[in-house]
């Protein structure tokens, strides 16, 4: 290696700084597994705020995680699952150079994450109906009513509904840049510019994909299945 | 970067079980299991992750250890932010002598 | 002196494009070290031009110059500035941009576009910032403590939060690149053990800022959720718990900290091998030591909060664990010393900088196991004890090593030597005007005189008289090396590629460096610091 000329002859899509594509795919998969990393610290610390404050006020954490529904967020789990599948059939199909095969799975995880969102957006609308959303127009009376069987006060209840939209919210961001992500990589997909050498984008997009569905594996029973046991 | 390509019945049996357990979850929920509701859906999740990470995210099948050490090193710290809070938390209130 | 190095017509990363769009859409490592130097260098002057109002306030014991809350805007604005967009870049985004790729003898970052990405990110922080500061800047301090930064500050929180949330992901994606760039572009030959201690503290404070940043991020998003939205999750009002907020908060920024000194030690570590003309002691020690700060370093938040209101039980866990982040930081000091023992010492500009740290930053570190045994912390937390404490640490060490490491450096830069005299000049200002200001403020705060006071007792005014003075020294020794090093630009003495006779791959290039830094791809066969082959320079280089 001592006298490796600075100019190789470039091989397709070989950046600058790296030796050989080798590298250059090991750089890109160890720089997404350290973002990866820095998000889990990202959503980390709601989760301390969620762990502290479940801790403090279990009896409204109970009430309102009852008050989101169970149904939806079952099948958006189901949906995420869905699109994880989806997502690792098409890293395989890059590997065969399955165009085709590669743009219908992709094209079909971004409609699996559009209909997350929508699912989401249901989701928060009742919630807004309900006088759920935090801020001036909170209430938590409607709970009170419906549990009596539960203590409620009415400003832990808020903090509930403030961890529920933050931790939604970001969620739901981050599904939003992973469609946008997909849809870049589905177009580059289309155009044929994806081969058995060169596949990187869509195994680190990939990744960040499965992560999005990761965070969502560990939401979906912290918010909506504190307490569903019957009442009494 | 995997070496090798996974056969698609192995990831179609790995979405299958991922299916299964959302489903038992879900079902779970409804049972009163005390203190264990927590805890059983808590283990369901890691092992919904662990699926995940480990097949669809080709981690068993990586060469590369610099990979899975940065998935524990980033796991270890979110444990320390959340164990070492909860050091405080969970000993407020402890009646002692001076400080309240 | 061998001058001859034809710099006008030999390309380098200099002069191999002109205009302003070849620096604004660069991806070279080194010119975006460059833009980094300029864009910290401003706001250094910013943030020491609050330093300076404060002081002038502080000269009388009546709160005479400003306001009360123009007072707590000023250090509030001072510790924002100082900290999110001089210190934590500063090392890093300078000197471990411009060196890391030569270091390892790679031809650039592995991911050049994100640099630069990272670079814009800072600058649309600090454009936020100042707007921000114009529209009259925040009076939470820079800790932002809850309820008052959520729900009753009339100041610009949002925006300053929305800065500093942007700067973080700066900070992050710099700390990625080099992690990745030290495993994955080492030159063959380079192994773990052959790398410079630099790469070491580089390393480290990377995983400092992948690790602990996402945190203030995300804690930060909540306060402007809570300001924004009226939420109420550190609102005690309403349930919330306000150390809940300075929790999430110190994770960060206790580790913070050790992003600002690290990259210093690692400087440090360059430095004294080379001018005592010895391998480091214990080279292995000091490199661990590196690693060890940076995990230990998230394990000791909480000692910001001993009368904040935590647990007592918790208090004297994390009192403990803050002792033993000391241990690594002595090795290190140790180690040091003993590199210099019966080495053949030669005291350059960079050398009176790298000594005046190790003393500095001793005296710093001492004082922050007072301050971490909880008994005198109840009596001077929150007192000028803490300031003196963390102003020895950031300024005595990590300003003096940023600024030992730009004088060390420099050559391999620019192409140029700056006047060694003026340099020796305001090393000594600088070492002077710092005691002078610095060190009054221990006993001041010993004696009970409270920090973010604009007020105080007339019998604190001799030592805060004191203080103020040596401000004014200390800021003549930080304009002075902008100054000359400016002028060597164009009319220093033009400099070998090793002046200093120093070990590294670095010293092995051209100076300035050609665009891919090296002609051919090194293969290294040596230990680091092989100072035991390198023979010294015969004549000390003068600018």
């Amino acid at each position: 290696m001592a006298d490796t000329p600075l100019m190789t002859e470039h091989e397709e899509g070989l950046q600058h700084q790296f030796v050989d594509m080798e590298q250059q795919r090991n750089a890109a998969s160890l720089g997404m597994w350290l973002f990866l990393a820095t998000e889990i610290m990202f959503f980390g610390g709601m989760f301390l705020a969620y762990l502290v404050y479940r801790y403090w006020y279990y009896p409204e954490f109970a009430a309102g995680s009852r008050s989101i529904d169970i149904v939806l967020g079952t099948v958006n789990t189901a949906v995420l699952i869905c699109s994880s599948l989806t997502v690792a059939l098409g890293v395989k199909a890059a590997q065969l150079g399955k165009r085709k095969t590669l743009v219908t799975l992709l094209l079909i995880t971004i409609l699996l994450g559009l209909a997350f969102l929508a699912i989401k957006g249901i989701e928060w609308y009742d919630k807004f109906e309900e006088h759920h959303v935090p801020g001036r127009s909170f209430s938590a009376q409607d709970l009170i009513e419906k549990y009596p069987q539960i203590h409620i006060d009415p400003a832990p209840t808020q903090i509930y509904f403030s961890l529920y939209f933050a931790m939604t919210g970001l969620h739901a961001l981050h599904m939003i840049i992973g469609v946008g992500i997909f849809a870049f990589l589905t177009y580059h997909a289309w155009k044929g510019r994806y081969t058995p050498e060169y596949h990187t984008p869509i195994e680190i997009g990939g990744l960040y994909w499965h992560f999005v569905d990761i965070v969502w594996i560990y939401l979906f029973p912290l918010l909506y299945l504190i307490d569903r046991k019957p009442l009494k | 970067m995997p070496e090798h390509i996974i056969s698609s019945k192995l990831y179609i049996g790995i979405w299958a079980t991922l299916m299964c357990l959302t489903v038992i979850t879900a079902s779970v929920a409804f049972i009163d299991l005390g203190p264990l509701n927590t805890v059983v859906a808590l283990v369901i999740a890691t092992l919904k992750a662990l699926l995940v990470v480990l097949f669809f995210m080709h981690v068993k099948y990586t060469s590369e250890k610099l990979t899975k050490m940065v998935i524990v090193a980033a796991i270890f710290w979110l444990l320390i932010l959340l164990f070492l809070s909860l050091a405080d938390y969970s000993t407020r209130g402890v009646i002692h002598a001076g400080m309240s | 002196m061998a001058t001859a190095t034809i710099t006008a017509e030999r390309e380098h990363y200099l002069n191999t494009d002109y205009g302003i769009r070849s620096w604004l859409l660069t991806t070279d490592h080194k010119r975006i070290a460059l833009l980094y130097l300029a864009l910290i260098t401003v706001f250094f002057f910013i943030g020491g031009f609050f330093a300076l109002l404060i002081r002038l306030e502080l000269l009388t014991p009546a709160g005479d110059l400003v306001q009360a809350d123009t007072y707590n805007k000023l250090f509030s604005m001072h510790g924002q500035v100082m900290i999110f967009f001089f210190l934590i870049p500063s090392i890093p985004a300078v000197l471990g941009n411009f060196l890391v790729p030569m270091m390892v003898g790679a031809k650039d970052l592995a991911f050049p576009r994100i640099n630069l990405l990272s670079w814009y990110l800072l600058v649309l922080s600090a454009g936020i910032m100042l707007y921000c500061i114009i529209t009259g800047g925040v009076d939470t301090g820079w800790t932002f403590y809850t309820p008052f930064s959520t729900a009753f500050s009339n100041t610009h929180v949002i925006e300053a939060g929305v800065s500093i949330f942007i700067a973080g992901f700066s900070s992050i994606l710099t700390g990625l690149n080099f992690v990745v760039t030290i495993h994955r572009m080492r030159a063959p030959g380079l192994t773990w053990s052959r790398l410079p201690l630099f790469i070491w503290s580089i390393y480290a404070t990377s995983i400092i800022q992948l690790l602990g940043t996402p945190v203030l991020a995300i804690t930060l998003l909540l306060v402007v959720f809570e300001r924004a939205f009226g939420l109420g999750i550190f609102d005690p009002a309403r349930g919330g718990d306000p150390l809940l907020f300075q929790h999430l908060f110190w994770f960060y920024s206790h580790p913070a900290v050790y992003i600002m000194i690290l990259p210093s030690m690692g400087v440090v570590s360059e430095i004294i091998p080379c001018f005592s003309r010895k391998r480091v002691f214990g080279y292995s020690a000091v490199a661990l030591a590196s690693i060890a700060i940076a995990v230990f370093g998230f394990l000791v938040w909480a000692h910001h909060m001993f009368v904040a209101g935590i647990s007592l039980y918790s208090a004297m866990i994390f009192s403990m664990l803050s002792y033993s982040v000391a241990v690594p930081s002595a090795i290190k000091v140790f180690n040091w010393t003993a590199t210099m023992y019966k080495g053949s010492i030669r005291f350059s500009t960079p050398m009176l900088y790298a000594m005046g740290f190790i003393g500095l930053f001793t005296i710093g570190g001492l004082t922050g196991l007072f301050l971490a045994a909880l008994g005198i912390d109840v009596h001077v937390t929150d007192t000028y004890f803490v300031v003196a404490h963390f102003h020895y640490i950031m300024v005595g060490g990590a300003v003096m090593g940023y600024l030992g490491g730009l004088h060390f450096w420099w050559p391999k830069i620019s192409g140029r030597l700056y006047p060694e005299w003026l340099g020796k000049f305001a090393a000594l200002t600088v070492f002077l005007g710092f005691n002078l200001t610095f060190f009054p403020q221990f006993i001041l705060g010993y004696l009970g005189m409270p920090r973010r006071y604009w007020q105080y007792p007339p019998e604190f005014q001799v030592l805060n008289v004191l203080s103020t003075a040596g401000s004014t020294i200390l800021a003549v020794g930080y304009v002075l090396p902008m100054i000359y090093f400016l002028w060597s630009m164009r009319y220093g003495k033009i400099a070998d590629p090793n002046p200093w006779g120093a070990a590294g791959l670095e010293w092995k290039t051209q100076s300035p460096p050609p665009t891919s830094n090296f002609d051919e791809t090194p293969e290294v066969t040596w230990e680091a610091y092989n100072y035991d082959e390198i023979p010294a320079p015969e004549e000390v280089p003068v600018g």
